[in-house]
């Protein structure tokens, strides 16, 4: 494989795709504003039995797992310095600089008095014994150093001028000096946060399944978030690779589905040995609705372990993307599950969500997707041969 | 199949089987993980008992929670035209009722608090636990309990609608007004505004047969506890409003009591007590173990974050690594990305 650096892609922003993800954006911005002028009712199958919906669920709970990527490949490259993948370091960053920034902005559609939202950092207001007041400090904590892990990619972009104008060159060494310590923040604040993502559903008690209701739910969104982590990494690559017609990682992204899959082994291991230890294995089987959403759940995560199996396989990129699609579906099911799906409140409350509903998760989806291309075009983010990189601004 | 699958797959489910004996082993342990210490009832703690058995279906108790409250009146939408829409008729407590009688029905409904061919009234608002859920979950303190009467509060300044208070009650009892656009947390605070007057809770207040009998949690306790051991069918004095209050009571037969006395040990007991003819399951009391959920999550937290002292070595681990992996990769790394790219 050639040597690679990442620059900016270049290319017209506004494409067909583009525009269609923008039409979807508009619809969303519609719903939103109602929610905003009449309620959430008004948008909303969200009840009292079921006060947690699938903005939280969707862009908080999977959307941040979907944020992992830099979490998970500043893991690999920093913290067990294989540096061979760091052509994946950037753009997983980016995925992560998107991911949780907009789930951030879904939080305040969601939050039903937004207006105190700045009460999470008065500390008269703090409640430490909270894990929500943990997962919120700690996920502002973390976009904050995801925008300063990204700086960097502004600042190899901005004009020389501007960079002397504002004495920008000294934040850039500066930030190349220390930047190790925002590494190390970038990976300490997501093991916090989404392994307390997990820990947030110990206060539902009776109200979740045996079967997900367990001491070990922090160990398991975290290891849950790794692996999406990775599976998104992958997910991302060749989709950018094929769509742009970049250098292939193929051999790079085969070695990383080996990683993803020896932590599938590990979840698996976990969730059987912990419900084995508790005797509920067999509630796995009794045919009731948990039981279908617990064996669909496994189904996905034991499947990109049996593809993945063989190097082989591995190095197939139809198989290997197949595994990738079928562990980010087991991870965001088992969330989904957790949150919502095995949740019973009891006496007869139901929940379905509405279609402005999905389409307030959806409107914030594209709109992540239209950034994340607006960046890569115009910012040094992807990896290019350096061959092909002659008007690489310095 | 290949070789090196199967070598795999074997490897892989030998890995699994042990990995998840390993784990099977401590997980039944897990005294690192324990619950914190229950908490105890506060000092002066007043509650509730409320007797199902005496209980008429008047819904006075509703209205005068209302007024007390100053809370709108709320109809299905089928009856929001009846009289005027002045007709309160309220299905379960929710953004707009504090309390709410419910009804229990089966079959012929022969017989009030019989479970077979009966029917039952119970009375549905915050049991004012005393190791909340609400409280452990809020991320800004808007839920409280007094530290003397225990009475659980709700502050709408500090509240930012997270609703994680309601997903996390156990009895489903704080409300989130989703039909407004700026809308409040709503929850029964006892009356906290009355009883500051020296007034009675409203509900304890109007209630004519004493079926909302206000009073001392361990005075409540104690007379629910009389009730429970004296014969049914013999004749009692019931009292009204407040236990021990002076108010004239009034005499009736026992009821035909189950014997769980509810709310006593309940979620690592509550505040109210509820003695009942029929199973509490029937009537939307759910079964519960006798610590607090909040204990369990509170133990976890307390555990992985003590003194921040493991979140702090492993970030010192992480800075070390980090900074000896950047090390590495500016003396080995292309130099044309370590030029420019110092992190990314």
């Amino acid at each position: 494989m050639s040597e690679t650096a990442p620059r900016p892609l270049g290319g017209p922003i506004i494409t067909k795709p583009f525009a269609i993800l923008g039409v979807f954006l508009l619809i969303g911005g519609y719903f939103i504003l109602r929610r905003f002028l009449f309620g959430m009712a008004d948008v909303s199958n969200m009840s009292n039995g079921y006060p947690i919906g699938t903005w939280v669920v969707l862009d908080v709970v999977i959307g941040t797992a979907f944020g992992c990527g830099g979490f998970a490949m500043a893991l690999l490259v920093y913290i067990f310095n294989r540096n061979v993948y760091h052509p994946l370091m950037r753009p997983a960053l980016l995925g992560g600089v998107f991911g949780y920034t907009l789930a951030g902005l879904a939080v305040m559609i969601d939050l039903g008095r937004y207006w105190n939202a700045f009460n999470l950092l008065m500390p008269w207001y703090a409640q430490i014994n909270s894990v929500i007041f943990e997962v919120a400090l700690c996920v502002m904590a973390y976009i904050t150093v995801l925008w300063i892990e990204f700086w960097p990619a502004f600042l190899e972009r901005m004009p020389v001028a501007i960079k002397q104008r504002f004495n920008l060159h000294k934040l850039q060494v500066f930030l190349r000096r220390y930047m190790y310590i925002f590494i190390g923040l970038g990976v300490l604040l997501p093991t916090m946060h989404q392994s307390s993502l997990g820990s947030v559903l110990l206060i539902m008690g009776s109200k979740l399944s045996p079967l997900w209701y367990t001491q070990w739910l922090p160990l398991l969104y975290l290891i849950s978030a790794l692996t999406m982590g990775y599976g998104v990494v992958m997910l991302e690559s060749t989709l950018v690779q094929r769509s742009f017609k970049l250098p292939s990682e193929a051999a790079l992204l085969a070695k990383l589905s080996r990683v993803a899959a020896g932590l599938l082994v590990l979840f698996l291991a976990v969730r059987f040995g912990d419900l084995l230890a508790r005797g509920q294995l067999g509630r796995a089987f009794a045919g009731d609705r948990y039981s279908v959403l617990f064996l669909i759940e496994t189904a996905l995560f034991a499947a990109p372990v049996l593809i993945l199996a063989s190097r082989r396989r591995c190095a197939n990129m139809r198989l290997r993307f197949l595994a990738t699609i079928s562990l980010l579906a087991a991870g965001s099911l088992y969330r989904m599950n957790g949150y919502l799906l095995a949740i019973d409140p009891g006496n007869g409350w139901t929940y379905f969500p509405s279609a402005p509903e999905l389409m307030i998760t959806v409107g914030v989806v594209c709109l992540e997707i239209m950034l994340y291309l607006i960046f890569v075009k115009t910012l040094p983010v992807l990896p290019g041969s350096i061959a092909e990189a002659p008007g690489r601004p310095s | 199949m290949d070789l090196e699958r199967r070598r795999f797959l074997r490897g892989a489910a030998g890995a699994v089987t042990a990995a998840a004996a390993a784990v099977a082993a401590p997980v039944n342990e897990a005294a690192a993980f324990g619950p914190r210490e229950p908490k105890t009832l506060p000092p002066k703690a007043v509650g509730m008992l409320y007797d199902s058995t005496l209980c008429i279906g008047c819904k006075a108790c509703v209205s005068a929670c209302k007024q007390a409250n100053g809370m709108p009146a709320e109809q299905p939408a089928s009856l929001a035209a009846w009289n005027e829409g002045t007709w309160d008729a309220a299905e379960d407590i929710s953004g707009k009722t504090l309390n709410v009688i419910r009804v229990y029905q089966n079959g012929t409904m022969a017989e009030k608090d019989r479970e077979q061919d009966g029917y039952a009234f119970v009375k549905r608002h915050c049991l004012h636990c005393v190791d909340p859920s609400c409280i452990s979950v809020c991320p800004v303190s808007a839920m409280r309990k007094d530290p003397v009467t225990g009475i659980v509060t709700h502050n709408p300044d500090a509240c930012i609608g997270c609703r994680y208070c309601v997903y996390g009650c156990p009895f489903n009892v704080p409300q989130y007004q989703f039909d407004e656009p700026f809308g409040q947390i709503s929850k029964c605070q006892f009356c906290n505004h009355l009883q500051a007057e020296g007034k009675l809770p409203a509900c304890c207040d109007v209630c004519p047969t004493g079926a909302s009998l206000f009073g001392l949690v361990e005075d409540l306790q104690a007379e629910a506890e009389r009730r429970l051991a004296a014969q049914p069918g013999t004749l009692y004095e019931f009292p009204r409003g407040k236990l021990g209050g002076g108010r004239p009571g009034h005499e009736a037969p026992i009821g035909h009591y189950q014997p769980h006395l509810y709310g006593e040990k309940e979620a690592g007991g509550t505040q109210v007590r509820y003695l009942t003819g029929v199973p509490h399951e029937k009537l939307g009391l759910p079964e519960l173990p006798d610590h607090s959920y909040a204990a369990v999550s509170e133990g976890m937290q307390h555990t992985l974050y003590k003194g921040m002292i493991a979140p702090l070595a492993l970030f010192g681990g992480l800075v070390f690594l980090a900074r000896r992996s950047s090390k590495t990769y500016r003396d080995e790394g292309p130099a044309h990305i370590d030029e420019e790219d110092s992190s990314s």
